[in-house]
């Protein structure tokens, strides 16, 4: 568990700052981006990304690199393709969303699904239609193995929910009982994130909540997540309870506190955002 | 064989990790201190549930736990030195205070930095002495104050809030002048980082924490459970204290981690001190 909280802790979204004297690492990693060494151009994708270098030739470089040829894997993939497309979707730059389009026809399943979370991430409607398409039409010629579903429906599923794509619905719903659990999570977060009616909501947030006591500890860490990212308040007890890592209890309760706190004055703690609190302060 | 030997006996035989966490469980829910030994092997056994329920179990047995958890410190076990120092922020024994400041200051876990944060804020203050409480909850304030201005966590910063905001409390509607001061200070700092910080959940713990100091009723009177401690505890805490003052006189700026750090170190490798002298 330890290892696994200290892969979490780097992820954190907070500490993604980097300031003057590390200047040098960010020349680095954009010439290694542009240079002989396939492995070192994968990881200054990786890095470019993780401590937000949203330059314009970051940017160019990186989109030019979703068509990258050089790198591929014995069964086909393409690793520099995966780790610019999620780079982009963490710099937050519009110039990517068509480019990123297009990668969600790569024969790389992996490239499908980084480009979809990218395309979550960069808030861009415009990605809605080859989402949808990507759900109705799974017969993409695909090097990925046979474990794996046809297409990255958790991530597309996902991605639909935040890009508030109320035409999706129809598309979503057979999603509700497909046979892979975490896909199913995925759908009953789009729709809370779709729902017309304030109980409609509740009735899928609920059902994630009870997927908090489902068996498979992977399964609940994605709950969690899921949780948390809808920020669906009457699930914090339900979230504080289950058996995981406290910190990602915790990253999931603040998940539900900071949607509680959009809109009001902070200092108006509501008694729910106060519940969240005190919920918290026993997992510390 | 006692009830509480099969129980010990239950946890060596585990041969299983769902078997090893029910049997951590049972010993833990009887609080015997015969099972602290048991309780503190199995923070090493790297089962996380297990771990989980050895912490909770020790910290409900308190006070009698704590030698056994500082011994633990100085394995080569790195998860079982993490999950000890949270055993000891959660009992608040003054021999713990030396780590915990270490810990919220300068280990390279969040989920450490993290408890250690906590645990400084609730430490059994009413175990101290009148002598070295002042310079013991001076040591705290510092830690913490230098924690919510520079840690990089969202969450660390959140735990040394409301580390500050159980300090605070404690320092309670200021009586002695030194307290009074410590008490603005706190204030001050978390009304700068309600303005400065960029996580909003560290934002509105922080309102949430000033909202609790300033609406502080008057405290009740402790529960006035003795303290255990020896002569020698004191001694050696107060040593250590003195000690590292006189380290950050030698070397080091003010709210530097190294400074715990080389502090720790040199506690870690002191022979016991002589009290002759």
């Amino acid at each position: 568990m330890d290892n696994f909280l200290n892969q979490n802790e780097s992820m954190d979204e907070d500490s993604g700052t980097i300031t003057g004297n590390e200047r040098l690492t960010v020349d680095q990693a954009i010439a290694n981006l542009q240079g002989e060494h396939l492995g070192l151009r994968v990881y200054a994708a990786w890095w470019l990304g993780r401590f937000r270098v949203s330059e314009p030739s970051v940017i160019e470089r990186l989109i030019q690199s979703l068509e990258d040829e050089e790198d591929r894997t014995v069964a086909g993939g393409y690793p520099l393709r995966r780790n610019a497309a999620r780079a982009l979707g963490k710099l937050g730059d519009r110039r990517a969303v068509i480019p990123l389009i297009h990668c969600l026809q790569c024969s790389d399943f992996y490239v499908r699904e980084a480009a979809a979370l990218a395309l979550e991430q960069l808030r861009d409607p415009l990605a809605i239609p080859a989402l949808i398409e990507l759900l109705t039409t799974p017969a993409i010629p695909t090097v990925a193995s046979d474990s794996l579903p046809p297409q990255p429906y958790d991530a597309i599923l996902e991605a639909l929910g935040s890009l508030q794509a109320h035409d999706a619905v129809p598309f979503i719903h057979p999603f509700l009982s497909h046979q892979v659990e975490r896909i199913r999570c995925s759908a009953l977060r789009a729709m809370y994130q779709l729902a017309d009616s304030a109980a409609a909501a509740s009735m899928y947030g609920d059902q994630l909540i009870g997927m908090l006591s489902h068996p498979n500890l992977q399964l609940r860490r994605t709950v969690l997540a899921d949780l948390g990212a809808i920020g669906y308040g009457a699930a914090a007890e339900a979230i504080a309870h289950t058996l995981a890592e406290n910190s990602l209890k915790l990253i999931s309760l603040k998940g539900l506190l900071e949607k509680e706190l959009t809109g009001i004055h902070p200092s108006l703690l509501s008694p729910r955002a106060m519940q969240v609190m005190a919920l918290m302060d026993d997992l510390l | 064989m006692t009830d509480i030997d099969v129980l010990i006996q239950a946890v060596d035989r585990a041969d299983s990790s769902v078997k090893l966490l029910e049997a951590v469980e049972k010993l833990a829910d009887v609080q015997s201190e015969k099972g602290i030994p048991t309780l503190i092997a199995a923070l090493g056994y790297n089962n996380p549930g297990a771990a989980v329920a050895a912490v909770d179990g020790l910290i409900r047995i308190g006070e009698p736990a704590v030698k056994g958890l500082l011994d633990q410190l100085d394995s080569h076990n790195y998860t079982a030195r993490s999950w000890a120092i949270r055993a000891l922020a959660g009992i608040g024994d003054p021999r713990g205070l030396i780590t915990l400041l270490g810990a919220a200051t300068a280990d390279f876990s969040m989920s450490v930095r993290r408890a250690a944060a906590k645990g400084l804020g609730t430490m059994k203050w009413h175990w101290f002495p009148d002598d070295l409480l002042e310079i013991a909850q001076y040591e705290a304030l510092d830690a913490l104050l230098f924690v919510v201005e520079q840690d990089e966590e969202w969450v660390v910063r959140y735990s040394a809030v409301v580390g500050l905001q159980s300090l605070g409390i404690t320092f309670g509607q200021p009586t002695s002048e030194i307290k009074g001061v410590w008490r603005c200070q706190i204030e001050r700092q978390l009304t700068q980082l309600i303005a400065t910080d960029l996580s909003l959940t560290v934002r509105a713990r922080t309102e949430n924490a000033l909202q609790q100091l300033r609406s502080q009723s008057p405290k009740p009177p402790l529960l006035s459970v003795p303290s255990s401690l020896s002569t020698m505890d004191w001694h050696l805490i107060l040593e250590k204290l003195y000690e590292r003052k006189g380290n950050e006189r030698q070397s080091i700026a003010e709210g530097d981690p190294r400074k715990y750090r080389q502090l720790a170190v040199t506690i870690h490798h002191r022979p016991h001190p002589n009290l002759e002298n």
